[in-house]
């Protein structure tokens, strides 16, 4: 069976904090950082799980400021 | 495999649009806005419109919709969108013109323009923005606001004998033979985002081909005006303004 890995990363610059990337996410990959803040004074989000990324873009799609990329490898 | 071997730009499956600028959008945290800028944003790109679109802007919220999306851009009177639209196309019927308003602008003091451009079948787009309150000056209540909704001008909330009835503009829209495509969206899931993506593909394909006005509601989120937290206002859209609003195709003439 192929094995899926994924990655993503964050513009934490861009981030508001709204949060919707973290519910949406099926793996618990995201979390909000709980005491740093970006320069705009948000709560970013930030990767805490990257081993269970499995690339679906789940967090990107609902992101409002698109600030997340998302990167896939199936290994086949 | 380690992170350093994934993030490459050969594996990326998903990035900023290339049409979104680099400016920070003005929208508050989780603001519906910023997801239909950003596929406004794909469709335009993925479907070869860049160079070839007008987009007008509304007054509300989304009035600096010019800064954020570069393609070319006109600022519209408040509510007089499809008016500035139908002259725009009508001008330059090789391009694609779409609208962009919100709940205060298309349903209340555009109603006129927005039921007029429909019934004379302009090859226009509106994309309409419905979260039921006037987000831009602080929550009052809206045409659309639902019935018992809490707002800066409701504040125990609306009542039909005091305030009349929520306006269900799109289906008063899908009665008339000038629109092609009428239906309802929103985003509050990545399945719902897809999907309005694909809505909002069809309805500027309907557009270029001439087929009349396509328009495109898409019930949005206001968490500041509504005073909750983003999730919260996604769920209590669900809830909600999903009973009142019903979602899906309200009308589709075309032919597969």
């Amino acid at each position: 069976m192929p094995k899926i890995y994924g990655a993503v990363t964050i513009n934490a610059e861009r981030c508001k904090g709204c949060e919707l990337c973290v519910i949406a996410c099926p793996t618990k990959v995201l979390q909000l950082q709980p005491k740093e803040v970006n320069n705009k004074g948000y709560h970013y989000a930030t990767v805490v799980n990257a081993e269970a990324c499995i690339g679906c873009a789940s967090c990107a799609t609902v992101c409002p400021d698109a600030c997340i990329e998302v990167y896939k490898v199936i290994e086949k | 495999m380690k992170q350093e071997d994934i993030i490459c730009p050969e594996n990326r499956v998903y990035a900023k649009p290339r049409l979104l600028n680099d400016n920070t959008m003005h929208y508050c945290p989780g603001c519906s806005h910023g997801v239909v800028h950003r596929i406004i944003a794909e469709i335009l790109d993925e479907e070869g419109y860049a160079d070839n679109t007008v987009g007008v802007a509304p007054v509300g919220c989304a009035v600096f919709a010019y800064k954020y999306i570069d393609v070319d851009w006109v600022e519209a009177a408040h509510g007089r969108a499809p008016a500035l639209a139908t002259a725009i196309k009508r001008l330059n019927p090789d391009r694609l013109v779409f609208t962009y308003q919100g709940d205060g602008d298309l349903a209340a003091i555009g109603t006129g323009e927005t039921i007029h451009a429909a019934n004379r079948a302009e090859n226009i787009t509106i994309i309409f923005i419905n979260n039921g309150i006037y987000g831009m000056t602080g929550g009052q209540m809206a045409p659309t606001t639902l019935e018992g909704m809490k707002t800066a001008t409701t504040p125990y909330g609306r009542r039909i004998d005091l305030n009349g009835y929520p306006l269900n503009i799109s289906e008063l829209l899908a009665k008339l033979d000038g629109t092609c495509y009428v239906t309802r969206q929103s985003v509050d899931t990545p399945a719902a985002v897809k999907k309005a993506k694909k809505a909002i593909a069809q309805a500027f394909a309907n557009s270029m081909a001439g087929r009349g006005t396509s328009v495109v509601e898409i019930l949005g989120t206001c968490a500041s005006g509504w005073k909750m937290s983003p999730h919260d206002a996604n769920l209590w859209m669900r809830e909600h303004m999903g009973e009142h609003y019903q979602l899906g195709d309200l009308k589709n003439e075309v032919k597969q």
